[in-house]
């Protein structure tokens, strides 16, 4: 009997247009929380701590603790969803009467689930082309990877790669590829590295390599949207025969073009192998390949407006042996494979293409829920616009005197 | 109804229809045929528009206005309308006639800090309680003038003081009247005409010299001297002009519009000299030797020159300045501001004097539907002008808000014939078009598309819905202020639609006739304006939530478009979100009983609040893909509007008793309230 009354009890309060209003109603305060806090926190942060979390999180400057403050965009979200579900579970009866509010929150469903699957799927990564290069895979932006290239073999590299997550866990990381095994001795999410003095006190990074000459410490993350962590470690390379030293590996010193350093690929030799250690943007891999053609930047006749930004590439793919060229440029996208290569941005002397390639399983689901949710606002609105008016004919004769509305109102 | 009060909505309707019709027809040339002159192309910003657009903006940017007054009248004599130079003919001196340019005040500086630094307090020309300055007067101190500007110009908008608010524009607006005095001739030149046939006699001796010179070979020194001023003033012009305004020759792919002192420097190298450089320079030359005639035929020659291979552009210039000199917004405007004031006044002889009301009340509405012709026309000229849909940046989006506004204010006036439609169509269109017009400030408002937003499906379909969004939202929160203030200050809530006319044993007018013929309208009639006015802003939340939730998604398909991604948390991007949010709130909160008539009044002027932050409040935040940068004048007024909007909800939770039109009833529904008081209320209507 308790349960039963507790269960009904549950049922009232997921299924109540009062938990559907609160909950509309935070999710209000989040989202104008959400804006403001970009000015400080940017927007990648903001995303995470309050949109794609349970609680958002606040305390002190400095101070180790955080409480949390008000439910995050999950929580509400989901709320939200279970209410909707329960809502029409127990209380709508399907009726032509009622299609309309059917279809907009079935709709308002399929939006929610498609923005939480994109939240989870979906991967966003670069890819740079100078005119004329072509690459197989792009970069992430936001994680490394600690490649490990075995090059003995001069027609075909072997590489190792290890995931920046798999780094900042720390330990040791074993590989069957590999002869040996690296333990991470330090892992710093965000870090700044100079040149040491070799009178400075501070210690050297690391035995081998670069490490002796440079000094490595952690910084806060970076906030600003258009800039991102930059990751450093220092690990050792542990052999059955004892340590090889310690090295520090960071994506500052790596061969990519942002570099500040001059690239110095850090290598050693193992067991008649000579292996190359480099922290670089994660790749991810395609089975095609882009070559940039041309770029063209094109502007409003005396002025230095943006007009376009194009870039004809190359697609070639070696296992159908597919090759076209494509013409990518503003609000028209190549979707290819799973991946959508948008121009996102280009080089400052005109003759390089940065890419945004996004992989999206469900890149469809906002588009049928705005048609499903559309039509069902519109059918909604008329059956009750409509019914005013059908209601007023049928009904001609005059309404109870002018007390009856004030009672209402004071009721 | 008598028939003064019949034939007086007609009576406004001829009076400010003639004046729309005077404004549209041709105006008299003056000796000059300047707005022959200021029809011409010219290349801007990007884009073709007549030298009026031109001289207009720049005026705009200098001055804050787009004529200048000649004459100084004291303001006690108010009747007195003070002479103007208008745009063109303004421009026309800076160009050709920059000594007496030079000495009109134009320059407006407030700043007392300023006016310190510069030491400029006891010159310039007091002009209502502003100051403006000339040129002459701004000479000795253009350097410092300029330094601080570049000083200002460092710190982001948001922390600019006021001091450097004003010399940043001061230093632009300096800029713009340089750069202008040498887009036609080197400043000062007598006779542009004679001095480019010397320049073309003296050429090849000089080139000869020339070349003798750098193979170290004796060579003429005069020769040489003969043409170094000219080339330095050609290449002073090509550096600093203002617009491209000589079109390419001969027309063919490849060859662009360019500047004067570029096309003189190129011209005696392969083609040869542009003939439109031969007769703009005999303009420029007419117009300093104030030669009427000559300048006239020379605008005529250049015109008929211009026709075979230009008639495009032409036709652009001409139809531009057919839309300047009408100036539609600003009629609009002016007709908002009747039609409200009759309205209101309508309103308020509502019981007091029924046919006194009824008849301001068509007045008004007939204003309203005249100003919303206008208004209409204004925009969809300004659309062909463009080739674009109606919003293509914050002006235009602040120009079809208060279109949708008036569309919707009409409908509802249609609908319920009590004076409150038109008062919302009249209000928000009169406010809107006031903001456009000071966002206009900022200079040319039909500013060509960044690359992104160059498209003319997402701009029609995702842009055009948001602002509708936005613009129910705002008729929403003003009928809910409406209902505030009559509640609160006025008996008329609990006074029943089309009244006292009935009890006046009147007989109805025709229109009030038709009226009553319609199906339901008898009880449409018995409705209190307090219900009505519930339905009305039930009605437009029901659209505002269609129209925010369409937009907004249809915006998160353009992002996944162009960036790969439906949403990204943008600022912008979460302010339509709010709109939609809050709308689906007061919905549910009606839908759910949690809320009445006053509560959803209440809910819907804080969709004000919302509804301006995210029309300009995250464009200030200066983060996000939207941001348009930061403005300080913008910024005040909306604190002061939502702070506004705050005093007014207060008010609206006032309690009852303090509510007039509920005062008279209190005794009464107390008793009643207590039989009933546990009656529940329908859920939805």
């Amino acid at each position: 009997m308790a349960f039963d009354r507790v269960l009904a009890r549950l049922i009232a309060f997921f299924t109540s247009l009062r938990l559907t209003v609160v909950c509309l109603a935070l999710g209000l305060v989040l989202v104008f929380a959400g804006t403001m806090a970009q000015v400080d926190l940017g927007l990648y942060k903001v995303q995470t701590e309050f949109f794609r979390s349970f609680f958002v999180f606040w305390g002190p400057k400095g101070a180790s603790w955080k409480l949390p403050v008000m439910p995050g965009g999950y929580l509400i979200g989901g709320v939200l969803l279970i209410n909707l579900v329960a809502s029409h579970y127990k209380r709508f009866k399907f009726s032509s009467k009622k299609a309309g509010i059917w279809l907009v929150h079935f709709g308002l469903i399929l939006l929610l689930v498609g923005q939480f699957l994109t939240d989870v799927l979906s991967r966003e990564s670069i890819l740079h082309l100078r005119d004329g290069e072509a690459k197989n895979y792009s970069i992430s932006q936001r994680q490394a990877e600690l490649a490990v290239i075995d090059r003995t073999d001069p027609s075909q590299n072997t590489v190792v790669a290890i995931p920046q997550g798999v780094l900042a866990k720390g330990g040791t990381v074993r590989n069957r590829y590999l002869p040996f095994t690296l333990r991470v001795e330090k892992f710093f999410p965000n870090s700044q590295i100079s040149n040491r003095s070799l009178s400075a006190a501070d210690p050297p990074a690391a035995t081998q390599g670069v490490g002796p000459q440079l000094t490595v410490t952690q910084v806060p993350h970076v906030t600003v949207t258009d800039q991102s962590d930059v990751p450093s470690a220092i690990v050792n390379i542990d052999t059955p025969q004892g340590s090889l030293g310690s090295w520090l590996v960071s994506e500052w010193l790596g061969t990519w073009e942002n570099s500040e350093f001059t690239p110095q690929p850090q290598s050693f030799t193992y067991a008649k192998h000579s292996y190359e250690l480099e922290m670089r943007p994660r790749r991810f891999y395609v089975p095609f390949t882009i070559k940039l053609l041309k770029f063209h930047h094109d502007v409003y006749a005396g002025t230095d407006i943006p007009k376009n930004f194009s870039s004809r590439i190359l697609l070639e793919r070696p296992d159908t042996g597919e090759k076209r060229q494509v013409l990518i440029y503003m609000n028209h996208p190549l979707r290819y494979a799973g991946q959508t290569y948008f121009q996102a941005s280009y080089d400052p002397d005109n003759q390089g293409s940065i890419f945004q390639v996004v992989h999206n399983p469900s890149w469809l689901t906002p588009y049928f829920a705005c048609v499903i949710v559309g039509i069902g606002l519109v059918i909604q609105f008329s059956i009750q616009l409509f019914g005013f008016t059908l209601k007023r004919s049928r009904r001609p004769a005059p309404q109870p005197s002018g007390a009856a509305p004030l009672k209402r109102r004071l009721a | 109804m008598k028939w003064p009060l019949k034939i007086l909505p007609w009576l406004f309707v001829a009076l400010f229809g003639t004046e729309i019709v005077a404004v549209m027809l041709p105006k008299k040339e003056g000796e000059y045929h300047v707005q022959e002159f200021g029809r011409l192309p010219v290349l801007l910003d990007g884009r073709i528009q007549p030298y009026d657009t031109m001289a207009r903006n720049a005026l705009l940017q200098i001055r804050s206005m787009g004529s200048v007054p000649i004459e100084q009248v004291p303001s006690w004599k108010f009747w007195h309308h003070p002479e103007t130079l208008k745009a063109t003919p303004w421009l026309l001196e800076v160009m050709t006639r920059p000594d007496v340019a030079d000495t009109r005040p134009i320059f407006l500086i407030h700043n007392p800090d300023l006016l310190d630094d510069l030491k400029l307090q006891n010159k310039g020309i007091d002009n209502s309680g502003l100051r403006y300055y000339t040129y002459n007067q701004l000479a000795p101190v253009l350097s410092e003038i300029a330094e601080q500007g570049k000083k200002a110009d460092e710190v982001k908008a948001e922390e600019q003081t006021p001091f450097q608010q004003q010399v940043a524009k001061l230093a632009n607006a300096l800029m713009i009247y340089q750069r202008l005095k040498v887009t036609l001739q080197p400043e000062g030149t007598p006779n542009l005409s004679a001095e480019i046939q010397d320049f073309q006699k003296n050429l090849p001796a000089a080139q000869v010299a020339a070349q003798a010179s750098a193979s170290g070979k004796p060579f003429d020194r005069r020769a040489l001297a003969r043409i170094a001023q000219p080339v330095s003033d050609f290449r002073l012009m090509n550096q600093l002009a203002y617009a491209l305004i000589v079109p390419p020759y001969p027309k063919e792919k490849g060859n662009k519009w360019r500047n004067m002192g570029a096309s003189i420097l190129d011209a005696f190298q392969g083609s040869g000299l542009n003939p439109a450089v031969k007769y703009l320079a005999q303009i420029a030359t007419a117009y300093h030797q104030e030669d009427a005639q000559a300048f006239n035929t020379a605008v005529a020659k250049y015109r008929d020159w211009l026709k075979p291979a230009f008639s495009k552009d032409l036709r652009k210039g001409r139809a531009e300045y057919f839309y300047n000199s009408v100036n539609a917004f600003l009629h609009a405007t002016i007709i908002y501001i009747f039609a409200f004031i009759l309205a209101g006044t309508a309103l308020l002889l509502y019981t007091l004097a029924p046919q006194i009301s009824e008849s301001f009340r068509i007045s008004a509405f007939y204003l309203v539907i005249l100003a919303g012709v206008v208004h209409t026309f204004g925009l969809i000229f300004r659309m062909a002008l463009e080739g674009r849909p109606p919003v293509t940046n914050l002006y235009s989006s602040a120009i079809f808000i208060g279109w949708g506004a008036m569309v919707l204010g009409i409908i509802l006036e249609w609908v319920y014939r009590v004076g409150i439609g038109t008062i919302v169509a009249s209000l928000v269109g009169f406010i809107t078009l006031l903001i456009a017009h000071n966002l206009a400030l900022g200079g040319d408002t039909m500013e060509m598309l960044r690359a992104v937003l160059d498209t003319n499906f997402w701009l029609a379909t995702h842009v055009v819905v948001i602002t509708l969004g936005y613009a129910s939202t705002f008729a929403a929160g003003l009928l809910g202020i409406i209902y505030i203030f009559l509640g609160l200050f006025t008996p008329l809530l609990t006074q029943k639609l089309e009244p006292a006319k009935a009890a006046a044993g009147a007989a109805p007018s025709r229109r009030m006739a038709t009226a009553a013929s319609r199906p339901g309208a008898q009880t449409e009639g018995q409705m209190e304006i307090g219900k009505a006015l519930s339905k009305m802003v039930y009605a437009i939340v029901c659209f505002a939530t269609l129209f925010s939730f369409v937009g907004t998604v249809l915006g998160g398909i353009w992002a996944d478009q162009s960036w790969g991604r439906f949403w990204g948390w943008d600022p912008k991007e979460n302010g339509a979100l709010l709109i939609v949010l809050w709308n689906a709130i007061i919905l549910h909160a009606r839908w759910g009983g949690m809320v009445r008539d006053r509560g959803i009044m209440n809910l819907a002027v804080f969709g004000n609040v919302i509804t301006s932050f995210s029309w300009f409040g995250v464009n200030m935040l200066g983060i996000g893909l939207h941001s348009y940068g930061f403005m300080a004048a913008a910024f005040k007024w909306l604190v002061w509007f939502d702070a506004s909007q705050a005093v007014i909800i207060l008010m609206g939770l006032l309690p009852l008793r303090y509510w007039r039109s509920f005062r008279t009833h209190a005794l009464a529904a107390k008793k009643v309230t207590t039989e009933t008081a546990g009656a529940p209320q329908p859920a939805t209507t």
